[in-house]
C-alpha cells in the first residue's frame, strides 16, 4: 500500500519497494505456494502412503475390509506393535499366483506394442501438419485436440458398434466382398490396440507436432541438394531432431496405457489380462482392499522410471521456455 | 521454408482425421436410428432422445455430474493457477522438486491408482463416500491439468509489464489483478474448461470415490454399456459431444477475438 500512497501524495514511487510492499509480496508468495502444496500433499502424496500401509495389512471381513496396521491413537507403542505385525503376505500372494505376474507382463507388452503403433500412426499425421501452410495449421491443431475433449468412455464405446461381429466394419467388408466371414476383432488384443491407438493419438501427435514444427526444413533441402535420398535424409535429420517429441509422446501414451481399465474392459472382453482391470476386479468384485493396494504399489514401482523420465522432460521443456 | 504438402502428407492427414472422426460421426448417426439395433439402419427417428429425457436415473446422474464438474473445475482453476504461479515465479523454495513432481505426476498417473489411493484416504479420514468425495477427487486430478495450461502461458509472459506497473506504484496484489490476470485469463479459461470436461468424462476415479446417491453420468453410461449397446446411450453421448464441442469452439472464437483486440490495442499504443 505504501507505494500507492506515496505516488498519490505526489512523491516519486521509486523502484525500491517499501517494507510494507515487500512484506505483502512475501506473504502472497507464501500463500501461492502453500495452498496448492498442502492440497497436493494431502490428496496426492498421503494417499500413496496409505495405499502402501494398507498393502501391508491383512484382509478382514469388515467395513473397511482390512485390519488396520497402525493406530495413531496408540502413539509410539502402537508403531512398534504394528511393525511387529507388518505382513508381506499380500506381496507373497502376488508372487505365488501367476495371474498377477502375467497381468503385469501382458499390460507392459500391450502398452508397449500400442505405443509403437500410435507412434507409427501419429508420426505421418504430425509431419503432415507441420508441413501444412501456416494458415491451415491452427485449424488442424484444433481438429486434433477436439476429440480429446469428448469423453474417453464415449470414444471407446463408439468402437464397440464398429468392431462387433455384426458391427459396421464387418457389414462394410462383407458388402464390398473383401471377406465372406465376419472378422472376430471384438474381445481380442487387436481391439485393445485399436482402442488405445485411437484414444491416445492426440497425446502422441501434439508433442510430435511441436517438435517437427520448430524444425528448420532448409536442412533437408540442403541434404537433398547434396545428393542425400529422402529416406536417409529422414532418418539422419528429421527423426533425430524430432526425438524429444517422440520421447514425450511415447511416455504420454505408455504410462497411462499400462494401467488402462476402460479399454481392456470394454473392448478386450473377459479373457484379457491387464493390471488395471485386475486391480479393479480385486477391489470391486473380490473386495480385497489389501491385495488391490499391493497391486497398485507394484504397478507404481513399475512406472517410477517412465514417470521420472517424463518429469525430467517436462522440467527441461520448462527451462527452455523460460 | 517452402511449406508445400506432398501427396503423402495430404493422404496421411486425411486418413488420420478420418480415423479420429469416423467413429464419432457413426455414433452420432446411429443415435437417430429408428431401430433398436445400433448397427442396422431403420430410418430416422428422435425417439431415443425422448426416451433419454424420460429416464429419471439418467437425468439425476447428469445433474450430479454437472454440479461436480462445475464446483471441481472452479476450485481446481484457483488451485491450479496458484500452482502455476508457484512453479514459474518462485524458482527457489524448499521442496520445489517434490512440488513440481506432485503437479506433473497426476497427468500420467493411471486412474486406477489415483482412484484407489483417494478412496483409501477418504475411508481413513472417516468421510462418507458421496458427492463431497468425488468433488475433492476431481479437484485434485484436474488442478494439475490447469496448472500445466496456465504455466505454459506464464512462461511466455513479459514480466517487464509487471515491473512497469509496480514502478508506477501499483501494489503486487493490484498488479496481479490488473496486469497479470488479464493477460493469462485466456489460459485460465481454457484450464477451467479442460478441468470441467475431464471431470465430466471421468469414470474410473468417480467409481472409486463416489458412493450411493452420487452416481455420475459416466458411471451410469458404463453400467448400461456393460449390458449392451443401445441407441439411447448413443443419444446421451451425442448430446454430451454437442455440449463439449459447442463450448470448445465458442471459447476458441472468444479467445481469437480477444487476441485480435489485444493486437489492435498494442498497435494503437505504439502509434501513441
Amino acid at each position: 500500500m505504501s507505494n500507492a500512497a506515496l505516488s498519490q501524495a505526489g512523491l516519486p514511487a521509486g523502484t525500491d519497494a517499501g517494507p510494507g510492499t515487500k512484506l505483502l509480496r512475501a506473504v502472497a508468495g507464501r500463500v501461492v505456494i502453500a495452498v496448492p502444496y498442502l492440497w497436493l500433499l494431502l490428496f496426492f502424496l498421503i494417499p500413496f502412503v496409505i495405499v502402501f500401509k494398507i498393502s501391508l495389512s491383512q484382509t478382514a471381513i469388515a467395513m473397511p475390509p482390512y485390519v488396520p496396521v497402525f493406530d495413531l491413537s496408540e502413539g509410539i507403542f502402537g508403531l512398534f506393535a504394528s511393525l511387529r505385525e507388518l505382513s508381506f503376505e499380500n506381496y507373497l500372494w502376488l508372487t505365488e499366483d501367476a495371474l498377477y505376474f502375467n497381468a503385469y507382463l501382458s499390460s507392459v507388452m500391450i502398452a508397449g506394442a500400442s505405443t509403437f503403433l500410435t507412434l507409427l500412426v501419429g508420426y505421418p499425421i504430425a509431419y503432415g501438419m507441420a508441413r501444412a501452410p501456416a494458415t491451415l495449421r491452427p485449424i488442424l491443431l484444433m481438429l486434433v485436440i477436439l476429440p480429446f475433449w469428448t469423453s474417453f468412455l464415449i470414444r471407446v464405446y463408439a468402437w464397440i458398434g464398429i468392431l462387433k461381429p455384426e458391427g459396421l466394419l464387418n457389414q462394410f467388408l462383407l458388402a464390398i466382398g473383401v471377406i465372406d466371414q465376419p472378422l472376430i476383432i471384438m474381445n481380442t488384443h487387436t481391439a485393445i490396440f485399436i482402442g488405445i491407438v485411437y484414444s491416445y493419438l492426440p497425446f502422441m501427435v501434439l508433442p510430435l507436432y511441436s517438435a517437427l514444427e520448430k524444425m528448420d526444413y532448409s536442412l533437408i533441402e540442403a541434404a537433398q541438394d547434396l545428393g542425400c535420398p529422402p529416406t536417409s535424409a529422414f532418418w539422419k535429420i528429421t527423426f533425430p531432431l524430432s526425438l524429444p517429441g517422440v520421447v514425450a509422446g511415447c511416455l504420454l501414451v505408455f504410462i497411462p496405457a499400462v494401467g488402462e481399465f476402460v479399454i481392456p474392459d470394454l473392448l478386450g472382453g473377459s479373457q484379457t489380462l491387464m493390471i488395471g482391470k485386475t486391480l479393479w476386479n480385486e477391489f470391486f468384485a473380490n473386495r480385497d482392499w489389501p491385495v488391490s493396494s499391493a497391486v497398485a504399489v507394484i504397478l507404481l514401482l513399475l512406472l517410477v522410471v517412465p514417470i521420472v523420465l517424463f518429469q525430467n522432460a517436462q522440467a527441461r521443456a520448462q527451462e527452455q521456455g523460460r | 521454408m517452402n511449406a508445400s504438402l506432398s501427396r503423402f502428407n495430404i493422404v496421411s492427414i486425411v486418413l488420420g482425421f478420418a480415423f479420429l472422426y469416423l467413429p464419432i460421426v457413426l455414433l452420432i448417426i446411429f443415435s437417430f436410428n429408428e431401430s433398436r439395433l445400433v448397427t442396422v439402419w431403420g430410418g430416422f427417428s428422435t425417439k431415443w432422445y425422448v426416451a433419454m429425457f424420460q429416464n429419471q436415473g439418467l437425468m439425476d446422474a447428469a445433474w450430479v455430474t454437472a454440479r461436480v464438474a462445475f464446483i471441481s473445475a472452479t476450485v481446481a482453476t484457483v488451485l491450479g493457477t496458484m500452482a502455476a504461479l508457484a512453479l514459474t515465479r518462485y524458482t527457489r523454495f524448499r521442496g520445489r522438486i517434490l512440488f513440481s513432481g506432485m503437479v506433473f505426476a497426476p497427468l500420467v498417473m493411471p486412474e486406477v491408482i489415483t482412484g484407489l489411493s483417494l478412496l483409501l484416504l477418504f475411508v481413513s479420514m472417516g468421510l462418507d463416500r458421496g458427492f463431497l468425495t468425488v468433488t475433492l477427487a476431481h479437484i485434485t486430478f484436474t488442478m494439475c491439468f490447469v496448472a500445466v495450461v496456465v504455466q505454459s502461458r506464464l512462461i511466455t509472459f513479459d514480466r517487464s509489464l509487471e515491473e512497469a506497473a509496480m514502478d508506477l506504484g501499483a501494489t503486487p496484489v493490484k498488479t496481479f489483478f490488473q496486469v497479470t490476470l488479464p493477460v493469462i485469463l485466456p489460459a485460465i479459461i481454457s484450464g477451467w474448461m479442460l478441468a470441467f470436461t475431464l471431470s465430466l468424462d471421468d469414470l474410473v476415479i468417480a467409481s472409486f470415490t463416489s458412493g450411493p446417491g452420487a452416481t455420475t453420468l459416466p458411471m451410469k453410461i458404463y453400467s448400461q454399456v456393460r449390458l449392451g449397446v443401445t441407441p439411447e446411450i448413443n443419444a446421451v453421448c451425442t448430446l454430451l459431444i454437442a455440449v463439449v464441442t459447442v463450448g470448445v469452439i465458442a471459447a476458441a472464437v472468444v479467445n481469437k477475438r480477444r487476441e485480435v483486440q489485444r493486437q489492435r490495442d498494442e498497435q494503437a499504443a505504439q502509434r501513441g
